[in-house]
């Protein structure tokens, strides 16, 4: 490499060789077989990189090329026959197949069975049932230990008349038992003092459920009379599920979300 | 003491009738009628007032709600008062009377795809299919079994149409190709007639009191324009284009005039010697899907009629079908009626304003087919909401619903006397409605899978069906 410009210098002050364009000319022309000669011959690294470069150029000059062939002449509709013949008023439209509808019902089936709603509390923690009930001692010497007493709030309704006292499994305390529940409605952010219904689904089992037996993620039923809800044909709605958000037994109250 | 009552009540009670045509024009001088008078009665003086020479049937409605009763019984029952004139609105019926086909009396293998249409020539001596096998076949109803199988389609064959003198019949396929053929010996008339970039959605013929015998018909496709093509000189005579998405479907009316309905949401009205646009009338919101004129049913079935008379020359033809047409229009325009994606049907007189004339809403999904009854009176119109609609054909206000299949309802198709209504669905069964009753006549289950397209032949003796389960099944009574 020149360091220094004393080569132009050279040529602005006396001009170029008289046989300069003959000679780049010759140059140029043996440019291509010099190259050719350096891709073949050329080992190790910098071959590699020499072939790939030239790879690199071959592939879009082919593209290129294709690209400029490519005519403007319209092509003919495609030919091939297709299954699943449509009349024409359905050729635009997106079926969902047959298919699809059917495993929808199936997922939708399969779903009611196992019992998995949206609700908005999904999870639930576990209750044992040595912390839902407490063992009772009963007997002339207290040796006897079949009575249980509920520890949670419970719900029994407006008819609920206790069994014999003698025969009772299951001790209900009145001091635990809720008639209304504080119910908000999710999108109207307003909460209500409701009337429970009944207990529809305690997450623990069907036992609690039957028991009436109210936690955290209980699905309870509140008479929402008092909302004014109307059904699309004109009834009136005077019974909606909820869902228990709080710990009862800890709060005093029955905290639920409305599900709409 | 019966007799002292019938005769109490027959003495004193009169009441003013005024009776008038559907289109409200009054027959005669109100007149004092007995409240014992039922449509009997009522029938035979209006045979009367319109010096009849043969007694025509008729039916009697009062505020669109027929009457079938002693006018005693219908003014107790509807607390009409007396002192007002009674407005009775009598509509001819029909002289014939079809009877509900309910038994399928032959299931006619043949097509190896489904088949996507079925049509009756206008005679209803002869029935053409055409299927996704590329083929369109015709079937001898005599013996019930295939006659000929016509190949020569590159793609599904999506519509067929007959000539209304019966002479012709033209297939429409998805490659965009027409093709022609003789029905008596099933042979293609002549090549392909190309033209159209895409898919053929729709065919009409051109009506035979126009010209007989009938050498022009129009095909609507998706690529956007219609075409009207000739078959003597088999070209393309004139396109008519425009519209700038999928023509749906395209009518050719009794007037001349061309109606083309389009996904681009309007309707456009066509004058076909030059092929240039008259009207275009907007207000859907959506795809225009079906079309229907007042007058479609004697269209298509040119100069034949129940009577089943055959003809010798085309002029003879031309004369009938000019008669018919005429008696069937009266002095009233042509009514149209498109149905649309948006679930709303409007209901035009294209030939006074591009402004509807009513707009019927009720659907809870698409509507797929509207179709006139051959009389002009009722409308009806399928939706994808599994419900059959029937309309008043004149005013366009609703009548009834009928409500019982479980699926989409694709296509419906009339009887010839305008008493029933017969609806193909995707739930694979056919039903048969009452018009007088507004309730289900007759279920015709049988098909294995979606009925695809049904066609009540002229003569109202057999009912066609095919559909996706690759048979077609023919229905008798």
């Amino acid at each position: 490499m020149a360091q220094g410009d004393y080569i132009q210098l050279h040529e602005k002050r006396y001009g170029k060789r008289l046989d300069h364009d003959e000679r780049q000319r010759k140059r140029k022309a043996r440019e291509v077989k010099k190259r050719s000669r350096v891709a073949q011959q050329a080992l190790g690294l910098k071959g590699k990189r020499i072939a790939k470069q030239n790879y690199r150029e071959k592939v879009q000059m082919k593209k290129t090329i294709a690209m400029h062939e490519e005519s403007s002449t319209r092509r003919k509709i495609d030919d091939n026959v297709h299954d699943g013949a449509m009349p024409a008023y359905l050729l635009d439209r997106d079926p969902t197949t047959r298919a699809k509808v059917l495993s929808n019902t199936i997922k939708q089936k399969r779903k009611e069975k196992a019992g998995k709603w949206d609700v908005p509390l999904p999870k639930v923690r576990p209750v044992a049932e040595e912390e839902m009930f407490k063992v009772i001692r009963t007997g002339k010497r207290k040796t006897k230990q079949w009575k249980r007493m509920v520890t949670k709030v419970s719900f029994v309704g407006p008819s609920f008349t206790r069994k014999p006292p003698k025969y009772e499994r299951f001790i209900r305390p009145t001091g635990l038992r809720f008639s209304k529940a504080h119910v908000t409605h999710p999108e109207l952010k307003c909460t209500f003092n409701l009337d429970i219904i009944g207990v529809k689904k305690n997450p623990n089992g069907q036992m609690y459920t039957s028991l009436g037996v109210v936690i955290k993620g209980t699905i309870i039923e509140v008479n929402v009379s008092e909302l004014g809800l109307v059904t699309p044909a004109g009834k009136v709605v005077w019974g909606k599920y909820a869902q228990v958000t709080n710990n009862p037994e800890n709060d005093g109250c029955i905290n639920a979300v409305l599900l709409v | 003491m019966a007799v002292e009552e019938g005769a109490s009540t027959s003495s004193g009670n009169t009441v003013m009738c005024l009776l008038t045509n559907p289109e409200g024009e009054p027959l005669g001088a109100p007149l004092y009628l007995p409240q014992n008078v039922g449509p009997p009665q009522l029938q035979e003086i209006v045979n009367k007032l319109l010096n009849n020479d043969e007694k025509l049937p008729y039916a009697f409605y009062i505020s669109d709600q027929e009457l079938v009763v002693q006018l005693e019984s219908y003014l107790a029952q509807k607390k009409v008062s007396v002192e007002k004139v009674l407005r009775i609105v009598y509509q001819p019926q029909a002289v014939f009377r079809i009877r509900p086909v309910n038994r399928c009396s032959a299931t006619i293998a043949g097509h190896t795809e489904a088949v996507l249409s079925v049509s009756f020539s206008p005679d209803g001596k002869h029935l053409a299919s055409g299927s996704g096998d590329t083929t369109v076949r015709l079937w001898d109803l005599n013996t019930q079994t295939p006659l000929f199988t016509c190949t020569g389609h590159k793609n599904w064959v999506l519509f067929i149409a007959w000539s209304p003198d019966g002479k012709h019949l033209v297939s429409g396929s998805k490659s965009g190709e027409l093709l022609l053929w003789d029905p008596q010996t099933g042979k293609q008339l002549g090549g392909p007639l190309t033209g159209h970039k895409k898919w053929i959605t729709a065919i009409s013929w051109e009506p035979v009191h126009l010209q007989a015998p009938s050498r022009r018909f129009v095909s609507a496709s998706k690529d956007g324009d219609a075409r009207i093509w000739d078959t003597s000189l088999k070209k393309c005579v004139i396109s008519l284009t425009g519209h700038t998405l999928a023509v749906t479907c395209v009518k050719w009316g009794g007037d001349g005039h061309i109606y083309t309905g389009s996904q681009d949401c309007t309707i456009k009205v066509w004058e076909t010697t030059q092929g240039k646009l008259i009207r275009e009338l907007k207000g859907h919101g959506h795809w225009v899907n079906s079309l229907a004129l007042s007058t479609e049913y004697v269209l298509r079935t040119g100069a034949y009629d129940h009577t089943g008379k055959t003809f010798s020359s085309p002029e003879e033809m031309k004369e009938a079908a000019l008669a018919r047409y005429k008696k069937m229009r009266g002095n009233a325009p042509e009514r149209l009626v498109s149905g649309s994606d948006d679930f709303t049907m409007f209901l035009w007189e294209p030939a006074l304003s591009k402004h509807h004339k009513a707009r019927l809403t009720g659907h809870q999904q698409l509507v797929n087919h509207v179709y006139f009854s051959p009389d002009g009176q009722w409308l009806a119109s399928a939706s994808f909401d599994k419900s059959v609609k029937l309309w008043n054909g004149i005013t366009g206000t609703f009548i009834a619903t009928f409500r019982g299949h479980v699926g989409p309802v694709y296509q419906i198709s009339w009887s010839a006397d305008s008493r029933l209504l017969l609806s193909g669905s995707k739930d694979s069964t056919l039903k048969v409605w009452d018009i007088r009753t507004h309730k289900l006549k007759e279920d015709l289950p049988g098909h294995a899978d979606e009925v695809f397209s049904v066609d009540w032949s002229p003569d109202g003796e057999k009912v066609a069906s095919g559909g996706k389960d690759r048979v077609l099944k023919l229905w008798m009574n």
